[in-house]
């Protein structure tokens, strides 16, 4: 039984990617199109573009900036959260200016930023926090809020410390919404990583599928673009694992809830 | 304004020590008065037990002897201190069970946590951890979350977690309105079993006066909000008791009815001349 279960959950997975794939390879199959060209021309090039040099000069430095820019996103918008969820004036003082930077989308602080902090890596990781940063941030602060107050009693009641109280309590407690939160800034994050390298840089993905495309490299443009899909399910992949082993008594607490 | 009870403790010996408490909810524009006057004590090793009409402020004074909430005026003494804030050596169990476990620990960590807190040293805190799971009956169930278990066995693991705390007072607040007759049969036995275990001082809040009767060997009858205490009825039921014998025993029916009555008059909003 178990076995039919593993073999319809991968038949449930895998069949609409392979229907996909199997269009895009049909449709272009004899195409003479210079920038539609055949599925089996842009796969071709695809291990020689990527995995002759580039993947360590390119990918990994795009990878190193988005994790760096990611991790402090999340330091940065989980500690303002947790302050300003349990602060109730530091709330009231700096929720509208929340809203407002929120709305401003942060490919439009590329080059503001790029007068305050270069063209190097601190730009682009700093692009990668400023867009980042907004839902955890906001996530974190109603996950704070929304902590049960008989839990907060208990845990006055027996005494916990401070810090006690914001690993055991706060952060644990709140611990579903920010991982709703940094899941909408993964792929806010691989979006910006892209585009914080197509200004001023010299290396990375983005980089470099640009310089493919006004090369009219289009197949290995393309390929570039079929890597970075990847690059998305894998990190999609990881995360769920992460968040699966650390809200594991999350999805058990519903099921429970639904249950009853 | 409150008659001391025969059997009551005086204050030189009381544990706690609740004088002229009154709390008002500062509202917008207005204030309710929840409790007016409270004044009593509970004696080193007592049980006793509050009752009063729904509304009654039951709760509010539980919170303020907790030091959850602070009085508008009066105070209240808990081993010769003012209680300011939650004092050590006390442990409250809450209505609300599945609220007051952590969901992200396992029923040892919930148990755990507060000894942690406390600093007792390993050995002994797992010590502690295993005879408390083991006296409420839950020897089975470490490693299991609390929302793996039923509501009476929720609130076993709260009671375990209070008890291994080694409290010198347990103030439990409606504890078993939420879960079904039979399990709460049994976790009353198992309240009063521990407390002649352990001989923890034990104020014990509830709207049930079967229960109050039942548990207390004093009970402290309520009146409506503004609160004040209506009456304190000693409770002199042998020590020994068990849901049986004791609740059709002729007494149990006389303390039941006299309390009924108190809780009726409270409702109908008689109140003793102030």
């Amino acid at each position: 039984m178990s076995v039919m279960d593993a073999m319809r959950r991968f038949l449930l997975l895998v069949t609409v990617p392979a229907l996909l794939v199997a269009a895009w390879w049909a449709a272009t199959a004899n195409s003479t199109d210079f920038f539609w060209p055949p599925l089996s021309k842009i796969l071709g090039t695809f291990g020689e573009t990527w995995f002759d040099g580039r993947f360590t000069a390119d990918v990994l430095p795009s990878l190193a900036r988005l994790l760096a820019g990611y991790l402090l996103a999340l330091v940065i918008g989980a500690g303002l959260g947790v302050a300003i969820g349990s602060v109730r004036v530091l709330r009231a003082f700096l929720e509208p200016v929340l809203e407002f930077f929120r709305a401003i989308p942060s490919p439009v602080l590329v080059p503001v930023l790029m007068l305050f902090a270069g063209i190097g890596n601190g730009m682009k990781v700093l692009v990668i926090v400023s867009g980042c940063v907004w839902p955890i941030l906001l996530n974190t602060v109603e996950g704070v809020r929304a902590l049960d107050e008989v839990l907060r009693d208990t845990a006055r009641c027996y005494r916990m410390r401070p810090h006690s109280r914001l690993v055991h309590l706060v952060l644990r407690g709140a611990s579903p919404r920010i991982a709703a939160g940094a899941r909408q800034a993964l792929s806010i994050g691989i979006i910006l990583m892209v585009i914080s390298e197509m200004f001023a840089a010299s290396n990375g993905l983005g980089f470099t599928i640009i310089q493919f495309q006004r090369s009219f490299s289009i197949p290995q443009m393309w390929s570039g673009i079929i890597l970075l899909g990847l690059i998305g399910i894998a990190l999609s992949a990881v995360f769920h694992l992460v968040e699966a082993r650390a809200l594991n008594w999350y999805t058990g607490l519903r099921r429970s809830q639904r249950e009853s | 304004m409150t008659i001391e009870s025969p059997g009551g403790p005086s204050a030189a010996t009381a544990l706690l020590d609740v004088q002229r408490l009154r709390k008002v909810y500062e509202g917008k524009g207005r204030g309710v008065e929840a409790v007016r006057d409270l004044t009593f004590t509970v004696g080193a090793g007592e049980l006793v037990c509050i009752v009063g009409p729904s509304g009654a402020g039951k709760t509010t004074l539980l919170r303020c002897v907790a030091g959850l909430l602070n009085s508008t005026s009066g105070k209240v003494v808990l081993e010769g201190r003012t209680v300011t804030g939650p004092p050590p050596g006390m442990a409250v169990v809450f209505q609300e069970y599945g609220r007051s476990l952590f969901p992200w620990m396992t029923v040892r960590q919930n148990v755990e946590r507060p000894l942690k807190e406390k600093r007792v040293p390993k050995a002994e805190r797992q010590r502690l951890v295993a005879e408390a799971l083991d006296a409420v009956g839950l020897a089975g169930s470490h490693d299991a979350h609390p929302w793996q278990l039923s509501g009476g066995m929720q609130q076993r693991v709260a009671i375990a977690r209070a008890v291994a705390y080694e409290p010198h007072i347990l103030l439990m607040d409606e504890p078993f309105a939420a879960v079904d007759a039979q399990t709460r049969a049994d976790l009353e036995d198992l309240v009063r079993a521990l407390w002649k275990r352990l001989g923890v001082t034990v104020l014990f809040v509830t709207h049930d006066i079967d229960e109050s009767v039942y548990l207390g060997q004093r009970v402290i009858v309520l009146s409506n909000s503004p609160t004040v205490v209506l009456e304190e009825v000693p409770i002199d039921l042998p020590d020994e008791r068990d849901q049986l014998t004791t609740r059709s025993a002729a007494r149990f029916t006389e303390l039941r009815g006299h309390v009924y009555r108190l809780v009726q008059r409270a409702k109908d909003g008689h109140r003793p001349q102030d």
